[in-house]
This record gives C-alpha cells, structure tokens and sequence, in this order.
C-alpha cells in the first residue's frame, strides 16, 4: 500500500531524510517513531504530494507519486502535524468543501458528511464555527477531514499532540477502530501510544531508520534491560561501592541525591537491593523503577548500531 | 473545471463573510463616488455626463485595493497551514490559482455593480453618450483582472499577508507610472517602455475606444501572472 524506496530529502544543503525504505501492507497499523525534527513530517509530506522528493521512489495505494500524483492523493486522507482548518467556516461547510474538492458527488458528500460526523462525535458542533471551537473539538474536525472520502491510506502527522487525556484515548480507539480496513501510518513521540494502536513500529532518528519491528520484539527489547531509581540516607561513596556488588546490578551512578542503578537484562535485583541498605543500617526513601525514554532508546538503538560497524 | 470553481466559490464565500471585502467597497465606493459627483456641485454651468471622473479615480484605487483585497489568498493558507490541504488534495495547482483568482473577480465584479448607479443617474437626469460609459467598465473590468492577477502572485510568494499588499502594490504602480518615465528616456526606448504600461491604455477605454492592443495587452498581463503564481506555487513543493 505503501511503498518507499531510497527516499532522499535536502532543504538546501541540510539532509532531512537520509536513504530511507520501507514498506506499510495493506490493512496494518504502523508507527513512524522519532524524536523531533527526525525527519517523520518531512517523510509523511512526501507521501501526501506536500513536497517533492530530492530522489526516491515512492507509490501510495498502488500510485507512483511521481507520474500518479492526483490519483494517489484521492486515495490518501491526511491530517499533518497542525490540523488544517478554516476559522471562519461551519464545520459542515468545511467538510462540504473538502468532500468536493476530493470529488465525492452530491449524494455521497450529505451521507459522509453524517457519517463524519457520527464517528468522530462532532454532531452538536456540525454547525458551529470552527474558530470558535475548542482545541480537542478541532483535532476531531482534523481526524473527520481526513477520513470523509473513505481513502484506502490514512496518514496522521502526531495525532494526539496537544489534547486532553481523554480524547487521547477516544482518539487512539478511533485509530484502532479505522486501522480494521484501511492502511495507516502514524508519527508519534511518545512511546506508549505507539504500542497501543501500532502493530509495527519504524523507528526514525536523524533521517535515518535506526530500527523496523513489530511491537512485540520492540517492547521485549525495551524491557529487557531495567533501570532502578533509590533515594537512600547514608554516606554516598559506601552506599554506592556496596550496591555495586550486587549480583544483577551493572551500573550505579549518582544523579543529584539519587542512585540509578541499571540492571543486568532479566535481572531484578530490587529485594537484594533492600536487603543490601537495610543491613548497612542506612535508611530507604524511596525505590521505583525508571521507564526507559525515548530518548534512551535511541541512544541505546544509535549506539549499537555504531558498535555493529 | 469542477476543483476551480469549488474554490472560486469557496472564495467568493469567504470574501463575503470577511470585514476586509467590505471596508475595501466602502472607500471604493466613497472616493469614487466623490470623484464622480464632484464636477455637478460645482457653480459651473457646463457638466458634462460622463463618468469620467469616476474611472480615473477608480483605476487607481483599483490598483492599491486589489493588493489589499488579494493578500490573503494563498500567504494566508501558507500561515494557517491549510495549504497542506490545498497541496495534498487532488487538485491541480493551475486549478488552485485559477480558483482563487475567479473568486477574487468575482467579488470585484460585484463591488463594481454597486457603482452602476453613477450611469444609472446619469441616465434619469441626462442624456450620457452610453459608449464611453461601457468601455469605461470594460476597461475596469480587464485592469482588475490584471491588479489581481498580480496580487495572488504576490500573495504565493509569501506567508505573511502585509509582505504580499506590499509587493503587489509596488509591481502594479510600477507598471502604471513606468509610462511616466518613459518620457525621460531616449525616444525609441521610451515608445516601447511606454508601451509597456497599464496606463498607457486605460485613456482609450475613458474615451469610448476599443483598441484590440490594449485588451491584448491587459489580457497578457493577466495571463502571465496567473502562470507565474502557478509556478510559484509548483516550486514550493520543491523547497
């Protein structure tokens, strides 16, 4: 469904998408994982026609975007990264322009027009301004426009940035819930929403894809090393030289007044931990376990790429 | 044909729901409307019925207007981010330009119907020479289309709106007062430069004279914009 060969993108002389490949099948949820400026926007633009490769091949719904670039975009829904919305339209006037110019006939718009509607929960506000609405309502509005002409591909630049906690999750199960029949590519940066919605994850950095996997082996691998944070009341050089003999336990570093311990994979050290302060007569303040970042993941995939060379 | 004119309505629409349309037709209507009436209050006893004062007046203002007028069309998508809308539907870029620009028209059109009273006035207390008063409008007609032809190319340039007035404004006085300056250069250069400018034809239309020069003229100006601004619109996919 999509495919993308050797993609390559300059904005003058800065590389923002350096060589990358990969393919979405039909009927999968994918998630383009990346911190920021990554280069995720800059891939999905090009998807969508936005901007024109420097060098690549690139076909959505079975279209090269290159010679089929019109009939690819009718296949395609888009919501990019700040939802696209015109303040001074009605919601519904907005979708009605939007059906139009992807060339759904009259009948067609009036049914898709209340199916939106319906999905996205947008009925006491269809005629409403849009600059009048509130940020979670204009996302939905974001979410409608891109599904209204029923595209085989759905691309969604960060869905859920910048919304309350519980349109998170009515957002994600609406992903779910469309992922059942179309293609789906979506850009996060945060780490949990991948593994809810995604069934497959691309990971992004620097332009680069540093990793491609299911979220299965993805989330083993994130999990098979754990990090332990102690705040402990005892002096700092001996606490640290005796958790350190701890079997299971491969690092202790000292950041501010707290311990961070990082485990060996499949370890958990955690009561031998307690044992270790308790018999030192030291006082334990608190023990919990760090999730890894992004940002750890990264440096943990960039890392042992660089040693893999 | 269908994506131009969705978008041409679309603009219409819009233009209608916006304060800016409507101030843009207040000092239009007030200025020309001055100019118009201004020669019947004198003490003279000689009028002549025309609408003169009216279309030189106008093309004038026309020209800073239609800056203003045309600003928003596509800087305003570029910094809203709807133009990632525009770009990714499946619409020709030709048809985007050429929708906005038929909306635009559109609107000018029917801030330039609001003044059919001047003739129409003339007509209940004179006997006007009807000629010169349809080329007069004719005249008004093709110069908008060239002003906003200009404008959305200005407009395409850029993502902030006063940017764009800015360098229409600039490009269209140019190419109204360049036929001034022609005077100051060598006779040969200073006929083709002449040539050159919008104003340089617009006397003939005040005049009651069709010349198939000028409404070529006026016509390819058009058009070359239109082209420009759709290439500029191409050319910001390959940023």
């Amino acid at each position: 469904m999509i495919q993308v060969r050797n993609l390559t993108k300059y904005y003058g002389n800065r590389l923002a998408v350096d060589n990358i490949s990969f393919t979405v099948e039909k009927g999968e949820i994918v998630g383009f994982l990346g911190p920021n400026a990554a280069g995720k926007t800059t891939t999905m633009r090009i998807l969508t026609g936005f901007l024109a490769p420097t060098s690549g091949d690139i076909s959505v719904a079975n279209y090269d975007i290159a010679s089929h670039s019109l009939e690819a975009r009718q296949r395609t829904g888009y919501l990019p990264e700040a939802v696209p919305l015109y303040g001074d339209m009605t919601v519904r006037s907005y979708f009605d322009f939007l059906a139009r110019l992807r060339g759904l006939d009259k009948n067609r718009i009036k049914t898709r027009i209340e199916d939106v509607t319906e999905i996205c929960h947008l009925e006491e506000y269809i005629d409403v301004l849009i600059g009048k609405l509130s940020k979670g309502f204009r996302q939905r509005v974001g979410v409608a426009q891109a599904i209204i002409h029923e595209p085989e591909v759905l691309i969604l630049d960060d869905p859920t940035i910048g919304i309350d906690p519980i349109q998170v999750a009515m957002t994600r199960q609406l992903i779910k819930e469309l992922g059942k029949e179309r293609t789906i590519l979506l850009s996060t940066h945060i780490l949990p929403e991948v593994s809810m919605t995604c069934e497959r994850v691309i990971i992004i950095h620097e332009g680069k894809i540093v990793a491609e996997d299911r979220i299965e082996n993805l989330s083993s691998m994130i999990s098979g090393s754990k990090r332990i944070r102690l705040e402990v009341e005892g002096p700092a050089q001996e606490v640290a030289k005796r958790l350190r003999r701890i079997k299971g336990v491969n690092q202790v570093s000292r950041q501010d007044s707290h311990y961070i311990i990082e485990c060996a994979a499949g370890q958990d050290p955690r009561s031998k931990i307690i044992e270790t302060i308790v018999q030192g007569g030291w006082t334990l303040l608190s023990l919990e376990h760090i999730e890894m970042s992004l940002e750890d993941i990264f440096l943990k995939l960039t890392a042992e790429e660089e040693t893999a060379k | 044909m269908r994506n131009t004119t969705t978008i041409a309505l679309k603009e219409f629409k819009s233009y209608l729901a916006s304060p800016m349309a409507y101030i843009v037709a207040g000092i239009f209507l007030f200025a020309t409307g001055f100019f118009f009436g201004n020669p019947f209050l004198s003490p003279s006893t000689y009028f002549e019925t025309s609408i003169k004062g009216f279309l030189e007046i106008g093309s004038i203002l026309l020209l800073l207007l239609t800056a203003v007028l045309t600003m928003r069309l596509l800087a305003e998508e570029r910094k809203m981010g709807t133009m990632e809308l525009l770009l990714t539907a499946p619409v020709r870029d030709s048809e985007i330009i050429l929708g906005k620009f038929l909306g635009s028209l559109g609107t000018l059109i029917a801030m330039l119907a609001l003044t059919f009273y001047y003739p129409l006035l003339l007509i209940i207390f004179g006997d006007p020479d009807m000629g010169p008063i349809g080329t007069g409008y004719l005249g008004l007609f093709l110069l908008s289309s060239v002003c906003l032809a200009v404008g959305i190319f200005a407009s395409s340039l850029t993502s902030n709106q006063i940017v764009s007035a800015v360098v229409a404004g600039g490009i269209l006085f140019a190419l109204w007062f360049i036929g001034d300056a022609a005077g100051l250069l060598p006779e040969a250069l200073g006929e083709v430069v002449g040539y050159l400018s919008l104003s340089y034809y617009f006397p003939d239309f005040i005049r009651g004279v069709i010349d198939t020069r000028s409404i070529v003229y006026y016509l390819s100006i058009t058009v070359l914009f239109i082209f420009l601004a759709i290439r500029s619109l191409e050319n910001s996919r390959w940023s």
